[in-house]
């Protein structure tokens, strides 16, 4: 049994215990009906599911990074809970985009698609690869990430795709308390000394101006929309604005106008696959085991 | 020991022919338990007789505390942790964003004392928050509502 010997319990899974991945991981979708609604074009079903996972992934790890750095041991386990909610929810999603392209083994699925794609084959919007200078950057970009991802999952559960739906339904409960504790810290900081103020409207700031790309509609989000199982990110806009305007009163900050809306597509666009040298260093660390030692185990 | 059942992981428990079909929800979508959720119910039907054995995942409707059974309660706070009281309601519309942390009564379930204090609402595990305890003064972790 797994829990009597703490020893033990790192191998005895008689499946597919490949430390590099964490131990004993299966298909976390495993017996999950799965197919496809007949209509929807599992190609695009698939980027759409990569979006969704690579947004939450990469966002995790920058989460990931902080523990052992975050100013309070309460904020580390805060940190390292929000990295683990979403990198659950990465995961459903990026074995959710293996079933919808027709991979042919899905237990592996999620790890092919999180270990072994090149940085040109994510899909992550560029605001999620960001690195924080400062606490007050990083509780900001939170912020912002979970405000447009609640708003979008609180949707996307009446998606047609069934799994989808049941990916998001169970994502807004994570992604509720996610916001709260991010809004919780930019009221603090920003209502708080004249330093931390100072601090927190510099990253908001800084920030507001890169929110864009959330906004503008990718092909495959346009088609998915018509089809009933995605949303257009133009239409959380009014939400997403409500809650900023809300929570930079709370924080006594300006006001700051988010960015206009770029291109989702092509040139400098994270949906496309363009992403800066940032993505390149996570990749490096998150991969490193995984690629020095494909399927290994221990 | 609390059991799977008593914590509402799992859903459905049926005999299809010779195979038995389990069907268990994960807690929250990271929950790094599953499979050893998974393992462990095929060993313990495998030892009770059971050869043939299928353990099924579901994601909706998305677990809640409000599936905890009262013995599963009961026995939470027997080994120290207080049990959730009512999952939160939502309203039509946007989710409300929470910008002081909602006020939930949590009893000591050491002293039994009625009011007691937030340490830190991430804890150990994604279900956890710990508490403080201002009357025996002992510190506790609490399953969150959700």
């Amino acid at each position: 049994m797994a829990f009597d010997d703490a020893y033990s319990a790192l191998t005895d899974h008689d499946d597919d215990a490949r430390w590099a991945y964490g131990t004993g991981f299966s298909d976390p979708l495993a017996s999950v009906p799965s197919s496809v609604p007949a209509d929807v074009d599992g190609a695009d079903l698939s980027l759409y599911c990569l979006m969704l996972g690579d947004d939450a992934l990469i966002l995790s790890h920058r989460l990931q990074e902080w523990v052992t750095r975050a100013p309070e041991l309460e904020d580390e386990l805060a940190l390292a809970n929000i990295a683990l909610d979403l990198l659950g929810q990465a995961r459903l999603l990026l074995s959710r985009a293996g079933v919808a392209s027709g991979a042919s083994s899905l237990a592996a699925v999620e790890d092919v698609l999180a270990f072994g794609r090149d940085a040109a084959e994510f899909r992550n919007v560029r605001l999620a690869e960001r690195s924080d200078a400062d606490f007050a950057c990083l509780v900001g970009r939170l912020l912002v990430m979970v405000t447009w991802r609640l708003a979008a999952f609180d949707r996307l559960a009446s998606s047609r795709d069934p799994m989808l739906a049941a990916i998001a339904a169970k994502g807004v409960k994570e992604l509720t308390y996610h916001r709260d504790y991010a809004a919780q810290w930019v009221v603090r900081l920003g209502d708080g000394t004249a330093l931390s103020h100072s601090r927190m409207a510099a990253a908001m700031a800084e920030l507001l101006p890169l929110t864009g790309e959330l906004f503008a509609t990718h092909p495959v989000e346009a088609r998915l929309a018509v089809a009933g199982v995605a949303v257009e990110p133009v239409s959380l806009r009014a939400e997403f604005d409500g809650v900023m305007a809300q929570v930079l009163e709370a924080a006594t900050l300006d006001p700051v106008l988010p960015g206009p809306p770029v291109a989702a597509s092509g040139e400098g666009a994270g949906r496309d696959g363009v992403h800066g040298p940032e993505l390149d260093e996570i990749l490096r660390e998150m991969q490193s085991v995984a690629r020095a030692v494909p399927g290994g185990v221990w | 020991m609390v059991t799977l059942a008593e914590l509402g992981v799992v859903r459905e428990v049926r005999q299809d022919e010779d195979t038995v079909v389990v069907t268990v929800t994960p807690t929250y979508s990271g929950c790094p338990a599953m499979e050893s959720i998974r393992d462990d119910i095929r060993a313990s039907l495998r030892r009770a007789g059971f050869g043939r054995v299928d353990v099924r995942t579901v994601l909706a409707p998305a677990w809640t505390t409000d599936w905890i059974s009262e013995s599963g309660r009961r026995k939470l706070a027997e080994a120290g942790i207080a049990p959730p009281g009512p999952a939160p309601r939502r309203a039509a519309g946007p989710v409300p964003l929470a910008l002081v942390a909602r006020p939930v009564a949590v009893g000591c379930p050491r002293c039994g004392s009625a009011v007691t204090e937030v340490v830190t609402p991430f804890g150990a595990t994604a279900c956890r928050e710990l508490r403080r305890c201002p009357v025996c003064r002992e510190p506790f972790e609490h399953m969150k509502e959700i």
